[in-house]
Parts: structure tokens; sequence; C-alpha cells
């Protein structure tokens, strides 16, 4: 018997196998194929031509550093430095830098290294160790190089402007200005903008003021002055950005909690154990599968033209579209309870909005907590997106920064509030959700 | 009930006037404290409301009864155009099938990425042990950056297109994914593993035959949820960066009126693929955790 049925036994354990082999190959060639199909309609390799890798370079050298444009004018003279070439950063008359020395009509830049730029009444000349001096004279307006040939490739002469790169800055002479950039580390300006009379203090001696010096506003504290300053720091703006991601987590707050307090009578109307009238739980599973399948960007473009932008439409967005999901997720927690003891509850003669108090709730309210908490920090994240459209928050002041595409330090800084608002709303909520649940 | 009534030891018999009373007490400071957090979060909500109210464009009362205007306007449009409609769908789905593609390539590249973050972030799985608070702080970080700002910088260098996107939704479905994979991976039997070790299996042949199989219903039910998250994201992506639905949506608003009808068709489509594929998930997932 058995003799006779291990043949065909054998066989069918081989087959079964190998097709199981055969799938286990056919399931990651197919996603492979999936993934070529979709880079060639992602057009991959016309993205490589076109990916501006410049571009990146600017952005990580503005991540962690800032430029100081040391500026002349070559129609009237005039010679400004001014932090990443903003009004705002301008140095005052009588202020400048220690790298950079002006004595008559002769402006000199210390780049670092010997790297040393010249600006005077004949033009300008840039000093490179291990090359030698490019010189610039203007003749007829128009720039007139003079260096070791043969150039090399980081010169790039045209006819109305030669500009030179090199590690310690970048230089550039056209018909209007000349100027040189001078890369330093770190965010300028951070603390107190070059107006202000705390700029360029060390810490030691910034609390030496703040605790026992002279008042430099008559009027108050130096301490109080101080932190005005910061608060007002025109190049950071401190106050606003405080301001706009306070603003996004409003919007999350509101939006998560009204959005969980309406949802929760709805989800009766849905609940099978809550709702005998079929028809009725129907209607409100068609309701909540309606909102969330019209998708929050529907509804934020819709409720942007009702209630102009702003944060409360925000809020509002948040608490629609989450109603939906809310809706059904709660409705799904009331059908899942333990009976017995509404049971219990009823033979007390309760009635049926104390049964929902006392035999419902406590029963569902660890459930529907964990999910409002969860759903307050990841609605944290959708709050800067929906701040982007509908304009309030943090997420407004970021596309603005990545509009201008200049201002790069200013989108590190707001990339790095934003991970830490999360972080700290992530961690919030999950303290919240082990406090309020486990009851510790 | 009988140890209680007599009590622990003879003698010393709980008295029954002092434990009603200690209840009654915790009942009354139990109740404070609920109605103490009540009012806070009453104060909050209704503090927080009127704060949003005031620093909107546009106020809450003035603009209710406005609600209905933009959408009435688009649907009168799209009726007067009904006609068009049918095209008009037809020409927008290559945009939609773009931005099911973005969701799908990067919840892919996220669910695999997310694979190995897990694996390599539990207890008991990990290759090096000594990393995982390494590998767990990454997925935080990844989970925590929202997908638009990557998507927005990546715009700047790497230009339009929908690949910023799919690397934007990618990174975020890895830490995502991650997080609730490894969750998973916790609780898998650890038996087959060391069975597998005891052959000599190496780490990639012990995880891919001993945990895997235990934990790909599980995965299979998140990610096909994250799909379900990413389509969203993907068309909001579109929406504010380029490429998809969402852009072409972006276009026809911009438009403004005359264009309506297109709104309408792009609202359709967008509408219709996600309640769809919200259906699909939903029964697979049924399917994969349930086991019916």
């Amino acid at each position: 018997m058995t003799v006779a049925l291990s043949p065909s036994l054998v066989d069918t354990v081989t087959r079964s196998f190998a097709r199981k082999r055969r799938r286990a190959l056919a399931i990651p060639a197919l996603i492979l194929a999936y993934l070529v199909y979709a880079a060639v309609s992602f057009d991959l390799a016309g993205l490589m031509q076109r990916a501006r890798l410049d571009n990146a370079a600017i952005l990580l050298s503005d991540f962690w550093s800032h430029k100081t444009h040391v500026t002349r004018d070559n129609r009237t003279g005039a010679v400004t430095v001014a932090i990443e070439g903003e009004n705002k950063g301008t140095y005052p008359a009588g202020m400048r830098p220690d790298w950079v020395s002006v004595t008559g009509a002769t402006t000199s830049i210390d780049l670092g290294t010997g790297h040393v730029v010249t600006y005077d009444d004949a033009g300008a000349r840039f000093v490179v160790p291990g090359y030698g001096t490019i010189d610039i004279r203007p003749v007829d307006g128009k720039p007139v190089m003079t260096a070791p040939e043969p150039f090399p490739d980081w010169i790039s002469v045209s006819e109305n402007k030669v500009s030179v790169t090199t590690g310690a800055g970048r230089f550039s002479y056209s018909r209007a200005k000349v100027e040189t950039f001078r890369y330093e580390a770190g965010w300028e300006l951070w603390f107190f903008t070059l107006d202000s009379p705390f700029y360029g203090k060390g810490i030691a001696e910034l609390a030496g003021l703040a605790v026992a010096g002279e008042r430099i506003d008559p009027a108050r504290p130096n301490l109080a002055l101080m932190a005005t300053e910061f608060w007002t720091n025109k190049m950071w703006r401190h106050g606003d950005v405080a301001w706009a991601i306070f603003e996004t987590i409003l919007m999350a707050f509101l939006g998560t909690m009204t959005a969980a307090l309406v949802a929760l009578p709805l989800s009766f109307l849905a609940a099978r154990n809550f709702m005998p009238l079929g028809p009725l739980r129907f209607a409100a599973r068609r309701v909540f599968d309606f909102i969330r399948g019209v998708d929050g960007l529907i509804w934020t473009i819709i409720l942007s033209r009702a209630f102009g932008p702003g944060p409360m439409t925000g809020a509002i967005a948040i608490a629609l579209t989450d109603t939906g999901t809310f809706g059904k997720t709660f409705s799904e927690a009331l059908e899942n309870i333990d009976e017995k003891q509404i049971e219990g509850i009823r033979s007390t003669g309760a009635g049926s909005l104390q049964r929902a108090r006392f035999g419902v709730i406590p029963q569902v309210t660890p459930v529907l907590l964990s999910q409002v908490l969860y759903y307050l920090e990841s609605n944290t994240r959708s709050a800067t997106v929906i701040g982007a459209i509908v304009g309030g928050g943090i997420g407004l002041l970021l596309t603005q920064a990545i509009i201008t595409q200049k201002d790069w330090e200013e989108v590190a800084y707001y990339m790095v509030l934003i991970v830490l608002m999360v972080m700290v709303m992530d961690s919030l909520s999950g303290w919240l959700r082990r406090r309020l649940i486990k009851g510790a | 009930m009988a140890d209680i009534a007599i009590g622990p030891e003879p003698g010393r018999r709980p008295g029954l006037s002092g434990s009603r009373q200690a209840y009654l007490d915790m009942m009354r400071r139990k109740r404070m404290y609920g109605g103490l957090l009540l009012v806070l979060f009453v104060a909050l909500m209704s503090s927080g409301w009127m704060l949003a109210d005031d620093r909107n464009a546009g106020g809450f009362w003035s603009g209710l009864h406005q609600v209905g205007d933009f959408p009435g306007e688009v649907l009168a449009e799209a009726w007067q155009k009904r006609a068009r409609l049918p095209g008009l769908i037809r020409d927008h789905l290559p945009a939609l099938i773009e931005t099911l593609n973005i969701a799908a390539v990067a919840s892919l590249l996220g669910a695999l990425a997310a694979m190995a973050l897990s694996l390599l972030a539990t207890r008991g799985l990990a290759r090096w042990p000594r990393l995982i608070p390494l590998f767990r702080r990454s997925m935080d970080a990844l989970r925590a950056i929202p997908e638009i700002v990557i998507a927005l910088v990546l715009i700047y260098i790497l230009g339009g297109g929908p690949v910023p996107a799919v690397i934007a939704i990618a990174l975020h479905t890895g830490g995502a994914l991650g997080k609730l994979f490894s969750e998973v991976a916790e609780n898998a039997d650890l038996k087959p593993v060391e069975g597998l070790a005891s052959v000599g299996a190496g780490w990639l042949q012990r995880m891919w035959l001993g945990v895997l199989p235990q934990v790909a219903p599980n995965w299979l039910s998140y990610a096909l949820l994250r799909f379900e998250i990413n389509v969203r994201a993907s068309a909001i992506l579109g929406f504010v960066g380029e490429g998809g639905i969402g852009h072409d949506l972006k276009l026809a608003m911009q438009w403004g009126q005359g264009r309506y009808d297109k709104v309408v068709a792009i609202f359709m489509l967008l509408f219709a693929a996600i309640v769809v594929i919200d259906r699909i998930s939903d029964h697979y997932r049924n399917r994969l955790v349930k086991g019916h």
C-alpha cells in the first residue's frame, strides 16, 4: 500500500514544492516588473539629466553656513556689506566685519588662507595662493581680466562678467558692480540682528549685561530688552515662527477634538447593536464613507473658498475629514463591546441614556481615546500640509521660504522645528495614552 | 466572598463603614478631577476656536452660509456642460494613474525599507542588537518629517515630476510602517528562528524562512492600509507640488469659472478612486487578519 502510494506522494509533494517555489519567485519578479514600468513612466533617465546638482550644493551649504556679500557699486563707488545680501542683514554705516577694511577708495577683503580681494579705483584684484593674481580693470565699462594663462575652469569669463569660484569664497565683476561672497559656518544673526545693541557679544558678556550691566534702554531692564530684541529679530522672526507653530498645533487640536465630539454621538447611529433601524444605519454609514471618500484635500479647497485663508479653515477641514474616519472606527468599537455590562445596568432600571453613559462609554473610552490621541499626533503633520493650502501656520511659512528659492537656511530652520514639533506631539500623545488608559 | 467577610486575620476585619466612606471620598475626588478636566477642556476648545476665528481671514458665521456657494456654482456649471464630462474624465485618467503609481511605488519602496528597518530594530531578531536604538530613532525621524517638506525641497533639486513625491512618501512610509512592522515582529514566535539557526541558517535565511511567513498577513494588511493613505497623500502633494491629478486639480481651480466642468471631472475621478481603493483594501485586510 505505502509502497504503491509513495511514488505518487513524492510526485505530489515535489510538484507542490515546485509550484510554491515558482510562486515565491513570481511575486518578486512581478514587483520588479512593476518598478521597471514605473521607472519608465516616471522618466527616470530624463530626470537624471534634469537634476540640478548645483542647486543641491547651494541647499546643503545654506543649511549649515551663511554668506556675506561685500558689494561695490561701480558707478557710485559705494561699498555695502550685507549678510545673505539682504536689506535686513546690511551692516550699518561705520560698522563692518573685521575681515573687511576700507581706507579711502580701497577696500580690502581677507577671505582667509591667503585669499585677498582688493577693490580700488583701478578695478579689482583677487590674489589666489598657488595660482597668482587675477587683475580686472574696466575698459569702456567692460571688465578686462589679466591672469596667469591658461585660465583654470573655476574662472569664467564672458563679455560683461568675470566670475571666480574658490574654496574660500566667490567673486564676480560685472559692469554695474563687483561682489565678493565669503562663506562662514553657522546661522548668522540668529540671536540678534546687526542693529541690536547686543549684536556680536559673547555669552558671558550678555549674562553680565543682563544681571548687572547698565541699562541700555533706561525704560526697562536689559533682560527684557534682550528678550524683545530676540523675539522681534527681523532676520529670523522668532516671534512669528513661534506663533505659526502654535497655530499649527491649534489646528490639529481643534480639528481632532471637534471631530471626536461630533463623531461620538453619530457613531451610535452607525453601530448595529445600537441602531435597530436598518435604513438609518445605512444612511449614517454612507455619510461617513462620503466624507472620507471626498478626502481632506477637496474639503480644504471648498472650505477655504467659504471661510478664507487662516487657521480656522484648516481646523474645520481637519474636523470634517476626521469626523468620517472617527465615525467609522468608533462605530466599529461600539459593535465590539460586551453586552453583559449593559444588561446589568438595564436590570437596575436605567434608561437608554444612562445605559450609554454607564454601560457603554466606560468600555469604549480606552479604544476611542487611543484613536483620538493617535490622530492628534498624525494631524499635527497634516496641519502642516493643510496650512500650506489654506495659508496658516508653519506650513505657510515653509512653502513661502521654499518658493523664494534662496532662504534655504530658513527652510532648514523650519524643517528642524517641524520635526521637533511632531516628535514632541508624538511623545505627548504617547504619554497621555499611557496615563489615561492604563490609569497609572 | 466569605474570605472578605471574615477578613485576612481574625480580629482585623475590614470595617464596612470605613470602606464605604473611603469609596465615597474616592468617587468625590474622581468626580472633581473629571469636572476640572472637563472645564479645562471646554475652556481650551472655546478659546481655541475663538482665537482661530479671530486669526482667520473670514469669520465663521459670515462664512457658514457661503459653504454651499462654491460647490453650488461648480456643480451648476458642470451640469450645464454635463455632456463633456465623460470626455474630460477620460482626459484626466492618465493623471489619476500617475497619482496611483506614485502611491504604489512609494508604498512598495517604503514597505521594503520598513521590512529591513523593522527587523533590524526588533529585540530578539536584530542582526546587530547594539544598533537597535539607532534604527528606532531613525524610524522616528523618518516618521516625523512631513512629506511636503521633503517633496518641496526635492522639487527644487530634481525639478518637477513624480519622483520627488515618490521619494517623499516612501521615506515617510518607511518610518511609519517600520514602527508597525516591528510591533508585529516582536510578537513572532522565535522557535522557527531557533530551529533554523540550529541547522546553520544565516540571518537573512532565518528572517526569510522563519519570521516572514509568520508576520506576512499582518504586514500586508498594514501595507494595504498605508497604500490607501498614500493615495490621498499623493493627491495632496500633487496639489501643493507637482505631478498627478492633484496638479491638474490645482490648474483647473486656478482657471476658475469656465473650467468648473474639469474640476468636477477630477473630483469624480478622485472620489471614485479613493472609494474603490478603500473598499478593496478593507476587504483584503479583513481576509488577511481574520482569515476569512
